[in-house]
């Protein structure tokens, strides 16, 4: 299998990438390295096999329903805002967004 | 002309009532100050890992159980991929594959009074899955303010098949979900706070023909919008389509102030999600023993009730359904009737939905707020129904109950006098006084005016203060009218 570069594009959108048409050809390149691994693993005859939804055979813990991290005073949301580019009235401010 | 049907189906999405988070520790209260009920999971901070909230499985699983569906053993959560700034991970978890709850149906009750019909509407799938933060357009020089302290609450996504046939069905299924979600104790129902809204499928087609292409509604929270929202849109694609136009498979935004539905985003940008399981949570598996726990902690359905009041009470299926409407009412109306006795459960179901139904309704308060109590009402019933009361003192009591100013039907009765007369002797007494009193109105109703009969009714009515047997003072007034 191999990707078109109008492919590329589109998985570069999908993924919010900016990919400059220089880096297209090298980054199809690698895509296609890595479909090729894929096909190797396909190449496998998994009839009858029951797919695993995770690599380890085990199920998911639980806890119970508890309210653990309290901040009714912001001093958490304080210190996780001191690594936002921007902050106002305990908001997050990001590039205006309206679909 | 050719007729043409519409087909519905709706995505409820319920936010569920625990008091944490589906994959975090932080709080699902409303209304906290922005970013304080954001803990590092609900951010994606890095290195963080979700750990599945007990309290969310267990509102799946008893939903499940309400609607007769199969809860899976083993289902697995998913990452939903897409890119918005409320949404800090770049995915949401939500299951794809194999949801927990997988099948169902839920029995809805079409059009009103005893003419209603019952209809099944069969379900495809309920899912966990987190909610996401939300995005303030307004007033920030410019920019978007993000508060995630929704980021994460816990949702329950229900998809329903396109069984429904018009916005009137729509409409009473998303009520009866409504109810049964606030029965089982899964969801609080604030639709203005947005724990219950619905996107719509809508699609038209002519019968026997295949299926139309549908347009989806997003994000309807009130059972009016949802309403007004189906039938522009049914109208709309009806009109496109006679006029030799072509319906597109899109995502619209329903507008309440124009009434209109408009194109969000249409398939060509449609977004692809690009589901996989997500390698930070292990499958989920729910044992036997852990749905029968379940099972034993759901109260009695609604629908198992509804049967009840028929066949225990002799209840119409009408008023049945309309006293399950809710758990709250169909417990006072069980309350009132404890009291009052089985005999008399139609009175009982009279002044429920109808008095009682009418002040709560003025004074726009639930059930739990009335003023009177079950066991009032209860024993205002019972004097009504064993003569004491007339139907009219009857309503001054039940006011005077509402207001406080009496605590029982039995005080108020000694207190104020207010036994019905039903003695002939005294009945005729006030029959008489009234005719020897009323010469004019004798003469016109001997002159063949009824309305001259109505007039001396109440002259006797009002001498007795309202307490007289209104079939008594009919029934003598009329043998002296015609024997004098």
């Amino acid at each position: 299998m191999s990707l078109t570069p109008s492919e590329v594009e589109r998985i570069a959108q999908l993924a919010r990438l900016e990919i400059a048409p220089a880096e297209l050809l090298t980054a199809r390149q690698q895509l296609n390295g890595i479909f090729s691994l894929i096909e190797a693993l396909q190449a496998v005859d998994t009839t009858g096999v029951e797919p695993m939804a995770h690599a380890q055979d085990v199920s998911q813990r639980l806890r119970e329903d508890e309210v653990t991290h309290h901040d009714e005073d912001g001093t958490a949301r304080a210190r996780f805002q001191t690594v936002a580019p921007e902050a106002e009235n305990g908001l997050y401010l990001v590039p205006k967004v309206i679909e | 002309m050719n007729s043409w049907e519409i087909v519905i189906g709706l995505e409820t999405h319920v936010q569920l009532a625990t008091k944490s988070k589906i994959f975090s520790g932080a709080s699902t209260a409303f209304g906290a100050a922005a970013n304080t009920q954001a803990s590092p999971v609900d951010l994606a901070l890095p290195g963080v890992l979700p750990v599945l909230n007990k309290g969310a499985v267990e509102c799946a699983i008893r939903f499940g159980l309400a609607i007769g569906a199969k809860v899976a053993e083993k289902s697995v959560f998913a990452r939903k991929n897409y890119f918005y700034p409320d949404l800090p991970k770049g995915y949401q978890i939500s299951q794809f594959e194999l949801p927990i709850v997988q099948g169902g149906h839920l029995d809805i009750l079409i059009g009103q009074g005893e003419k209603s019909v019952e209809k099944r509407v069969c379900l495809t799938r309920a899912h966990l899955e987190e909610d996401a933060g939300k995005s303030l357009h307004e007033d920030f020089h410019g920019k978007t303010g993000i508060d995630l302290n929704r980021a994460g609450t816990p949702l329950l996504e229900i998809v329903s098949e396109p069984d429904m046939r018009s916005a009137e069905e729509a409409v009473a299924y998303a009520k009866a979900l409504h109810a049964l979600v606030r029965w089982i104790g899964i969801c609080d129902g604030n639709m203005q706070e947005g724990s219950f809204r619905c996107d719509a499928n809508v699609s038209v087609h002519q019968p026997g023909t295949p299926l139309g292409t549908r347009r989806e509604i997003k994000n309807l929270n009130s059972f009016r919008f949802l309403k007004e929202a189906i039938e522009y849109e049914a109208r709309w694609q009806i009109e496109t389509l006679t006029d030799g136009g072509k319906i597109e498979q899109a995502t619209v935004l329903f507008d309440p102030a124009t009434g209109e539905t408009r194109a969000m985003r249409s398939k060509e940008d449609a977004h692809d999600y690009r589901y996989f399981p997500d390698p930070d949570l292990l499958p989920l598996v729910v044992s036997a023993d852990w749905i029968e726990r379940e099972r034993d902690k759901l109260p009695e359905l609604p629908s198992a009730k509804r049967q009840r009041f028929i066949r225990d009470y002799g209840l119409s299926a009408y008023d049945a359904a309309t006293l399950t409407a809710t758990l709250e009412m169909a417990d006072y109306f069980e309350a009132t009737v404890r009291v009052a006795g089985s005999a008399h459960a139609k009175l009982c179901a009279n002044w429920v939905m109808v008095d009682l139904a009418a002040r709560l309704n003025r004074e726009n308060r639930e059930i739990l707020d009335a003023t009177v109590s079950a066991a009032q009402l209860g024993g205002l019933v019972l004097r009504i129904a064993d003569g004491t009361l007339s139907n009219a003192i009857g309503k001054k009591v039940f006011e005077a109950l509402w207001l406080g100013e009496a605590t029982s039907a039995d005080e108020m009765i000694e207190a104020q006098g207010l036994r019905q007369i039903t003695d002939a002797g005294a009945i005729e007494k006030l029959v008489d006084e009234a005719l020897a009193a009323n010469p004019a109105s004798v003469a016109e109703y001997r002159a063949g005016k009824e309305k001259a009969f109505n007039a001396l009714v109440g002259q006797v009515m009002k001498a007795a203060k309202g307490k007289a047997n209104p079939q008594q003072i009919t029934e003598l007034l009329r043998q002296k009218l015609t024997a004098g």
